[in-house]
């Protein structure tokens, strides 16, 4: 095999797809399946083999190619009475590299514009700072939050529980309130947030939503020490 | 009239974000719209003659003053701040977004071929991109929207100022 490799990262592998169409100045539409595949498990084996992190879309595009390879290479079902031609079975990976492309396209074009506090600047926006807060944190892992809400849920009295709500309320809008009063407090403990709450369905919504807002890193939740009370913050300052 | 005029540039220099015609004219309690925008491009017209460090731009549907682009270096310097660094990854992603919104993860992630949970992070913590609630589909998706600050980040008067994928295509042709 004598072709030079490229060992940029690609961004995927629709990407390098892409990248190995226009390196060997093949028609999109009209892709040779069989030498592409080649060249893109190789492209693979060296990532491979270069401890690169392949992720597991690059598997799933190989498996692609060579099963649009193999049905390639049966040769066409005899056609009967006013059936319709055999799809191409290109067709949707050629969609999807096009999409792509214009995808990309678009990036490069964005990535191309006049970009605030890259190229243009405007009045007098302080560099973020991180302002650390002065005691030291621990960050709360779930485990320590679910077992904070099981304490909270022990200490409540068994006929606080027993209140049914008939009021209909989401999770979409407890992550709403709880983000409203964060951006009001900035700040606030873990156990505040329950302090008001009796029913059952909400106490579990409030947990939901801190976790859910955990995982979209919008919100960190921290402990001073072990078994301390437990602070949710802000993520990302206004 | 020339009254107004300093008010209006008054205004646009004291504002955090970029000051919409609506502001104006609700802080200025003038009915007379017409006016202001008069005002807003003779304005423009004179920082873009005045040819000085900065000027007058319309972004993200407001008006807001800013340094003019090859003076970046010095103001690099002077912020002693890197550029915002857009990968290649939060480029396309925010491209998928900014072109389907609303938009879910699994859509973009069908466009992009990869994983994009990670830019997609990135993104909501520089609060480019927002959620704007859930798709009414099995699993209730969260679907993600631009932001006011996207238009701002890249001088952008609207959304159809961008321009259109069709453009994008016709140039691979």
């Amino acid at each position: 095999m004598s072709y030079a490799i490229k060992l940029d990262i690609f961004e995927g592998p629709l990407d390098l797809l892409l990248y190995l169409i226009k390196k060997n100045e093949v028609d999109i539409y009209n892709i040779p399946i069989a030498i592409i595949t080649e060249q893109y498990l190789n492209h693979m084996e060296i990532m491979r083999s270069m401890n690169l992190d392949l992720a597991g879309e690059y598997l799933v595009l190989a498996a692609t190619l060579l099963n649009i390879k193999s049905k390639m290479l049966l040769p066409p079902e005899e056609k009967e009475e006013g059936e319709e031609e055999q799809p191409d079975p290109r067709a949707e990976l050629v969609r999807q590299l096009l999409e792509y492309q214009t995808f990309k396209e678009a990036a490069f074009n964005l990535g191309q514009r006049t970009l605030l506090e890259r190229d243009v600047f405007k009045r007098g926006i302080v560099p973020e700072v991180k302002t650390e807060p002065e005691e030291e944190l621990i960050e709360v892992d779930l485990f320590q939050l679910v077992e904070a809400f099981r304490e909270i849920v022990s200490g409540l009295k068994d006929e606080d529980l027993m209140e049914i709500d008939t009021e209909k309320m989401s999770l979409s809008d407890r992550i709403h309130e709880i983000m409203e009063r964060l951006s009001v407090e900035k700040s606030m403990h873990f156990r505040d947030l329950l302090a008001d709450v009796h029913d059952r369905r909400m106490i579990i919504y409030t947990l939901l939503a801190i976790l859910e807002l955990m995982k979209m890193r919008i919100v960190k939740a921290y402990q001073t020490h072990a078994f301390g009370p437990i602070r949710i913050f802000l993520a990302v300052e206004e | 009239m020339e009254d107004l005029r300093s008010i209006v540039e008054a205004l646009i220099f004291a504002s955090e974000a970029p000051l919409s015609l609506d502001k104006i004219v609700d802080i200025i309690g003038m009915t007379d719209r017409e006016a202001i925008v008069d005002i807003l491009k003779a304005l423009e017209e004179e920082y873009a003659n005045r040819n000085g460090g900065f000027h007058l731009s319309e972004v993200a549907g407001g008006y807001q003053f800013r340094t003019r682009a090859d003076m970046a270096s010095w103001l690099r310097k002077l912020k002693g701040i890197k550029p915002p660094g857009l990968s290649q990854a939060a480029l396309e992603t925010l491209a998928v977004v900014a072109y389907r919104q609303p938009v879910t993860r699994q859509e973009i992630e069908k466009v992009r071929g990869v994983d994009v949970s990670g830019a997609l992070r990135g993104l909501l913590e520089k609060k480019l991109l927002r959620m704007l609630g859930r798709k009414n589909v099995p699993g209730k998706p969260i679907i993600y929207g631009t932001t006011k600050r996207f238009l701002e980040v890249f001088n952008l008067k609207d959304l159809a100022e961008l321009p259109t994928l069709r453009e994008f295509q016709e140039l691979q042709e």
